[in-house]
């Protein structure tokens, strides 16, 4: 998995095996819902209706859904642009969720201008906290930090279980959430009556510059020099291949942990336990079916978005269980997968 | 309270020891999968679905085959195909869980399968299972713990005295050269990679009918990967895996019996013990080996 392959088919070619691919994960999950002896028409006009049905399943849906996988696909991208994958976002996201959450209920009072840039450092730098151990993990002891970033996600997952029962619980000491945090905290909604919030804008501008940093600078090129071949890039180009890895993962474990500071501070509001239904895992398709392009994945983020949504949806009208979608994304994976190693042995 | 832990420790330990032992085969052969913790759900589900239908040993029946289908949709892809292998095998692992969410629903609906699960009771081995302290943690387990002890030496001999072994070993250190030499690398592989799914499988078997006892969405809860850890642990030897697999058990079931005795400490500290022992081990073994 190199950048190398995902540096061809621009245009509206590279289109193609996006749709295809999407498409071809929809259509088996039809059949094998089929084949367990679903509806399935109700489930696919479900899906349909809590992705796209009305104005408010896009705004307070799709939209809203789109936000955390765009910027964890972007944060995947950085990670394979520099050879390094980062399979822990979810722990990340779940990390940047509790320290938002710690700082958020303690910004009563302040201007939300402190407040709220407060509470989104606060989650990005803890991300990147939580992937430093599998950062020197793998320069100091040469452990890949496949595994290392795996493990610490269920590590994040008693890290939250603590926080919500523990220091973080709500004041009554009854359920395992946290209490809500202060309303300076709380992102601006942008439409009036919908959940859509200004994470949104954030996340693209993310995007936008990522796209620059990338294409345009140094940084960019070393990225992707050491991605393709890290001791080339150290014998002929001058690179100090450990530590541009290490920028990358650490810039792919902060993108993750504001996705979840994004999430309790534009749409939860608290610490609950499983804020994620998944966005770690569900960013790794949105990253290769965006074609590790930053503008790739906000188009593949908002298409999984509309996925999520409609599994929500289809989980309540059609009886189908949520993670039945996930058949789409590793379907869409795998199709993709296959097409990138195509496309490199072919050229 | 120490037999009690070993018994737990063991019981724990069984399909972790299964699905690593699996692990040792496959990356023997120089291939990593993380879609094991797929195949192991497909196989919980399996065992589940199977055993309902045919009692146990139709559920170990049908969690083998969900152990061999998932992986072989692995090796398809990464051997075959030639994809990235760690990529492959999170998409493996992502749509073993929405499969087997499909498939729960369908067959036990929103309430799940619990007290009709037929399960496997502890068979006591006579004599041996008298030894103290260790007689019953060791001898008077499921059959599938018994399976372990007979697999430690028949995959030694599979890895180390077959030819099959120094083929597959051949392909894992050197593929370029295996293959000049004659060696069918992919196929080689594809066969460790099922009997890895096979093993995995079985685990899920373990899993559902001699310790938990029933079926729920996402139940391995990352055993799979745990595996993949205790692979290292354990050198890559089947003797070694069964031991490292133990220690994971032990971590596991303290659990049980801090809850059951009370402790000052949180309980999700004990719930992550694996998890940190786990790390701990990929950083002293990555001192001394690279991985």
């Amino acid at each position: 998995m190199t950048a190398s392959g995902a540096e061809r088919g621009r245009g509206w070619r590279g289109l193609l095996p996006i749709i295809g691919a999407f498409g071809l994960g929809v259509l088996l999950l039809a059949l094998f819902l089929a084949l367990a002896g679903f509806d399935v028409t109700a489930a696919l006009v479900a899906l349909w209706r809590g992705a796209f049905g009305s104005w408010s399943a896009i705004a307070s849906a799709t939209l809203v859904r789109a936000v955390p996988l765009i910027l964890l696909g972007l944060g995947f991208t950085l990670g394979v642009r520099a050879g390094a994958l980062n399979i822990g976002m979810e722990g990340q996201f779940a990390l940047g969720a509790i320290t938002a959450t710690a700082v958020g209920v303690h910004a009563n009072g302040m201007s939300p201008l402190i407040a709220i840039p407060m509470v989104l450092a606060a989650g990005a730098i803890a991300g990147a906290a939580w992937v430093l151990l599998p950062v020197v993990m793998r320069l100091r002891l040469g452990v890949t930090e496949v595994i290392t970033t795996l493990l610490l996600n269920f590590l994040a997952d008693a890290a939250v279980s603590y926080a919500v029962l523990g220091p973080l619980q709500e004041p009554l000491h009854i359920y395992p959430q946290s209490a809500g945090i202060a309303a300076a905290a709380r992102l601006p909604r942008l439409l009036p009556g919908e959940r859509l919030h200004l994470g949104l804008p954030i996340v693209l501008g993310v995007a936008l510059l990522l796209a620059l940093l990338l294409s345009r600078t140094r940084w960019g090129f070393r990225l992707r020099a050491v991605g393709a071949n890290p001791v080339a890039a150290r014998i002929s180009g001058g690179i100090a291949a450990s530590g541009v890895f290490a920028s990358a993962l650490l810039w792919s474990g902060a993108l993750a942990g504001l996705g979840g500071a994004i999430e309790v501070s534009g749409v939860s509001f608290a610490l609950y336990p499983n804020l994620s239904p998944g966005y770690g895992f569900t960013a790794i398709a949105v990253a290769l079916l965006g074609r590790l392009q930053p503008l790739g994945v906000v188009i593949a983020g908002l298409l999984f978005g509309a996925l999520e949504a409609g599994a929500g949806a289809m989980q309540r009208d059609a009886g189908i269980p949520a993670v039945a979608v996930q058949v789409v994304e590793a379907v869409a994976i795998l199709t993709l997968v296959v097409l990138a190693r195509r496309e490199r042995s072919s050229s | 309270m120490i037999a009690e832990l070993l018994t737990a420790a063991v019981r724990v330990g069984t399909p972790l020891a299964l699905a690593a032992i699996g692990e040792t085969i496959v990356e023997r052969g120089g291939v990593i999968n993380l879609g094991i913790e797929g195949a192991m759900l497909a196989g919980a589900l399996g065992a589940a679905i199977g055993a309902t239908a045919a009692g146990t040993g139709g559920g170990i029946a049908v969690a083998l085959l969900a152990g061999v289908a998932a992986s072989a949709l692995f090796a398809a892809v990464a051997v075959w195909a030639r994809a990235d292998e760690i990529i492959t095998g999170t998409a493996v692992t992502l749509g073993m869980i929405g499969l087997t969410g499909i498939i729960a629903r369908r067959a036990f609906g929103t309430v799940g399968v619990g007290l009709t699960l037929p399960t496997l009771a502890p068979v006591a081995i006579p004599g041996l299972s008298r030894l103290p302290l260790v007689g019953d943690a060791l001898f008077n387990q499921s059959p599938l713990t018994y399976l372990v002890y007979l697999l430690v030496p028949a995959a030694s001999w599979l890895l180390f005295g077959s030819r099959f072994g120094l083929e597959l070993r051949a392909s894992g250190e050197s593929p370029s050269s295996a293959a000049a030499a004659g060696v069918p690398v992919r196929r080689v592989r594809t066969i460790a990679i099922l009997v890895g799914g096979a093993l995995a499988g079985l685990a899920g078997a373990s899993l559902v009918l001699a310790q938990v006892g029933t079926f729920t969405e996402r139940m391995t809860g990352g055993r799979g990967f745990i595996a993949i850890a205790i692979v290292i642990l354990g050198g890559r030897r089947p003797g070694g895996v069964a031991a490292a697999s133990l220690l994971f058990g032990a971590a596991t079931a303290v659990q049980y019996v801090v809850q059951a005795s009370g402790s000052a400490l949180p309980y999700q500290l004990w719930l992550a013990l694996p998890y940190l022992l786990a790390l701990a081990v990929l950083a002293i073994s990555g001192r001394s080996r690279r991985i």
